[in-house]
């Protein structure tokens, strides 16, 4: 049907528009983290906790469906990072463990650690475990520290296993972009999806402060991804090579890629304008749609135009590129039959959001709901 | 790249910790979905008020129970990678598909729906509400059809070939994997199973009620559509059981020995009722492998090879070969393996230094052994043996429960049927009883499973010792800790809260 190269480009497309689904449902994991921020009593905390709490399986739905789809397409990126940046993701496995029984049970009698413990749990998951994904996502620019051996057995050479990524300043700074997000998204969910004017008067600041953040983290990072030495593969005989500026050229040889990014973050900046200004409900779907094409140009960069999406910082030639990771073409071809169930899929949640979100939540709904979180 | 065993060890420690306790909240997700979807069909069609408390009421326990299977469900999937990491990369092509098409097909469906079940009732019409639960319970159970199609496939390998460029086993058929007679026989066993677990904990939780004297006509209710799903499920269990079991005769027959602590082999096979295995029991001796038992005659020949004069391998027999049933020895075996895995050596050296010819030599040899290619990692051939007792006292836990449920079903159905059930005070006591019953029964399902297959992840081809991350042994051991410490804290969350929940009862809701 297809050739493998142009399966394994398809395929790259779908984990980048996972990833970046991902990163727009995160304002999950941001609204946690201001969950004492914008609400002052235990009555707004409520509203907003029950409003997170029919999206978080979303999200964390999201999130498994990104490691699946990795799995199935890119089998050594799965086999060579999980086992080597072992604690890394064990770090965002704890992180997200602790966010599921959360929302279930912090208003349940009867729940041993009480109240509070729940809501802890809840910052953390929104916070550091956004942060280690953030530091996870950005080793795919700056590299990892393994080793694959002829039959693609693969091992890390670093007995810190993963940790060694926080001493580097651009994972840092790219783990607290993703927080920053975060954040200024769960603020303007929060504005479309709760009705309470006391927390609503609350959301501009955070907004402005969170973007703030994030904007200078964003710039950072792009300047670093721009101009840093990169990595390019020659197609035929898969040598991975040094270059400078790789990702700079890839952005002049993809003008389109390079258009879509400055949609995307225009499109984002729109959202928050209105946000702040008109204190606009619709405000996190610009927003939204900007986050989610910035982050696909992101990771496409990553994939396409011959580059290495998974720098190796021990031996180059060890170094991952959508080409010498990928499933067989028999198994991408099988995925790809099954990949038109994602229209259907995204359909259908966008179906249920609109008939469950005709109304925003206010503090009267949730009281007298007795399944209330 | 061989593993030490400390290593392999601890991986495997925390695999099976995971799957334990995932394994405690999963059946019962599967079977009460389908159960509070079948109630609040009830509550649409008949329009009483009574059922939909009902149905919201076991709705409570069901989210309960869930929050902390999703919780302890996405690690399984992470840890193929964090731990089984050569063996994502060796099976992956294989492997990696079904579980992207549970992720795909099953899960986005469950907590889309989820949340219209929970958070919908007032704000969908009551059909598109309807249509949610059966949603969430339909998802649940795809979910498992993916999931076991995965595990399915590592106890019968089938529809790939090993691609000696790649190093690994690539898919040739979806479907041959799909249909795998194991996968098949194991998804259908295994979700029963969760309906009847399902079904014991609304029967127990009915007649602890019942018992108290209190919400007497919800209870009675609860119990006779528990019962009539519980029966009709756990026929359906012991068919698939006999499937299962038929398939582990085919596929995995060291398993089965194991199973049933057969030794030395025979016709007219019988299966041990009861019995106690005597621990000074080796590989090879004369020793009666069991201290007292009692035996089913003609049974395990049955029940393996639906013929009561078929030939049962026991373990010194798959040991030591026979030629009269042609079966290789186990030494022989791991000779072929050894063949085969220099054989792939030897090719990728050849290949690299552009001698085709030998390339083509060492290929050649390469796939005549390639069956035995797992053999080849074993250290001595006991290794090829699971544990007896282990085996052999789950399956037999298992199956002994699995039966005491069918009657406990029967019995329950009648009275509740009859209106007596509130009369019988013993028979309240042992519904009680039998929910914690049915968890054992579970857990030692999965332990049959998958410690009788050892040592194999991917049976014949992929032993465990190989399949490991190449990672310090001391990482896992400590990521162990946190999980058993982190699992069994919200544990102990999880039943607070559920029997505080129980207590509250349904007019609380």
């Amino acid at each position: 049907m297809f050739d493998l190269l142009t399966l394994q480009q398809y395929w790259w497309f779908l984990i980048s528009l996972l990833g970046a689904l991902f990163v727009f449902m995160t304002f999950v994991q941001g609204g946690q983290t201001l969950l004492y921020t914008l609400a002052k009593t235990e009555d707004e905390r409520n509203v907003l906790v029950n409003s997170l709490g029919r999206k978080w399986e979303l999200t964390f739905t999201m999130l498994v469906m990104f490691g699946g789809a990795l799995f199935a397409a890119m089998p050594l990126f799965y086999a060579v990072s999980f086992g080597g940046a072992y604690y890394v993701w064990m770090g965002i496995l704890f992180c997200f463990i602790i966010q599921a029984v959360a929302y279930e049970y912090r208003k349940k009698p009867d729940n041993f650690y009480g109240e509070r413990f729940y809501e802890t749990l809840l910052y953390i998951n929104g916070s550091l475990g956004i942060f280690l994904i953030g530091v996870a996502v950005a080793t795919l620019f700056s590299g990892g520290n393994f080793i694959v051996n002829e039959n693609n057995l693969s091992h890390w050479t670093m007995q810190s296993y993963g940790l060694e990524a926080l001493l580097n300043p651009f994972n840092v700074a790219f783990g607290l972009m993703l927080v920053f997000l975060s954040r200024f998204q769960g603020a303007l969910y929060f504005l479309n999806n709760v009705d309470v004017p006391t927390v609503t008067a609350r959301i501009k600041k955070v907004v402005i402060v969170n973007f703030g953040m994030f904007l200078i983290l964003f710039l950072y990072v792009l300047a670093t991804i721009l101009f840093m030495d990169g990595l390019r593969y020659d197609p035929d005989t898969l040598v991975v090579s040094v270059e400078s500026m790789k990702f700079l050229h890839s952005f002049m040889d993809m003008p389109a890629l390079a258009g879509l990014l400055l949609v995307g973050v225009l499109t984002l900046l729109y959202g928050v304008v209105i946000a702040v200004t008109k204190k606009a409900q619709k405000a996190i779907w610009f927003s939204g749609l900007g986050v989610i094409l910035t982050v696909l140009v992101l990771f496409l960069i990553l994939g396409l135009d011959a580059s290495v999406f998974y720098p190796s910082l021990a031996d180059i030639q060890s170094s991952l590129t959508i080409q010498n990771s990928s499933g067989s073409h028999y198994t991408l071809e099988v995925m790809s039959i099954v990949s038109v169930l994602v229209p259907v899929v995204l359909l259908y949640i966008i179906f249920v959001w609109r008939s469950m979100d005709k109304s925003q939540i206010t503090i009267d709904e949730v009281k007298s709901d007795p399944h209330h979180y | 790249m061989e593993h030490t065993d400390v290593l392999v060890d601890w991986s495997r420690a925390q695999f099976a910790l995971t799957a334990l306790y995932h394994w405690l909240f999963v059946p019962l997700t599967l079977g009460l979905t389908f159960i509070v979807a079948i109630m609040e069909t009830l509550y649409v069609k008949t329009g009483d008020e009574k059922w939909k408390q009902t149905t919201k009421y076991w709705m409570g326990l069901l989210a309960i129970n869930f929050a902390i299977g999703l919780a302890t469900g996405i690690i399984m999937e992470f840890e193929f990678g964090t731990n089984w990491s050569n063996y994502s990369w060796i099976v992956g092509d294989i492997f990696g598909a079904p579980l992207a098409i549970e992720g795909l097909m099953a899960f986005f469906m469950e907590s889309t729906f989820f949340a219209v079940m929970f958070f919908g009732w007032d704000k969908v019409s009551k059909k598109m509400h309807l249509t949610s639960t059966w949603l969430v319970a339909i998802g649940s159970n795809l979910s498992a059809l993916w999931i076991l199609v995965a595990n399915g496939w590592m106890q019968h390998p089938v529809g790939m070939k090993f691609n000696p460029d790649t190093a690994r086993n690539e898919m040739l058929n979806f479907w041959e994997v799909f249909f795998n007679p194991n996968a098949v026989s194991k998804f259908l066993h295994t979700i029963s199973s969760g309906y009847v677990l399902a079904s014991l904990f609304v029967i127990g939780i009915s007649a602890w009620y019942l018992l108290k004297k209190r919400d007497t006509q919800f209870a009675r209710r609860s119990i006779i559509v528990a019962s009539s799903f519980g029966l009709i499920t756990s026929l359906f269990l012991l068919t698939t059981g006999d499937e299962s079991a038929h398939q582990v005769a085919l596929n995995q027959p060291m398993k089965l020995a194991a199973m049933e602590g057969l030794y030395d082999g025979e016709k007219r096979a019988g299966i041990v009722a009861f019995g106690v295995l005597d621990t000074a029991k080796e590989i090879g001796d004369d020793l009666n492998p069991f201290l007292f038992s009692f035996e089913i005659p003609g049974a395990l020949s049955f029940l393996g090879y639906h013929d009561l004069n078929a030939f049962v391998p026991g373990i010194d027999n798959l040991m030591q070969g026979s030629e009269k049933y042609g079966i290789m020895s186990i030494p022989q075996k791991m000779q072929k393996g050894k063949t085969a895995v220099a054989a792939l050596g030897a090719y990728k050296k050849f290949k690299k230094e552009g001698n085709l010819v030998e390339a083509e030599k060492a290929l050649k040899t390469f796939e005549a052994n390639q069956a035995y290619m797992g053999y080849g990692y074993l250290k001595k051939p006991q290794d090829a043996v699971p544990d007896v007792a282990l085996s052999f006292y789950s399956f037999h836990t298992m199956v002994g429960l699995g039966t005491w449920f069918l009657v406990l079903f029967m019995v329950t159905l009648y009275y509740a049927m009859t209106n007596e059930m509130h009369n019988k005070k013993w028979l309240l006591y042992l519904a009680v009883a039998t929910i914690p019953l049915g968890y054992i029964a579970q857990e030692a399902g999965w332990i049959v499973a998958e410690a009788g297959r050892q040592p194999w992840a991917i049976q014949d081809l992929l032993p465990v010792g190989m399949a490991a991350s190449n990672i310090a042994s001391t990482s896992v051991m400590i990521t162990f800790w946190l999980f058993a410490v982190l699992f069994t804290a919200l544990l102990i969350a999880e039943v607070k809260i559920m029997l505080k929940q129980i207590k509250i009862g349904p007019e609380g809701h």
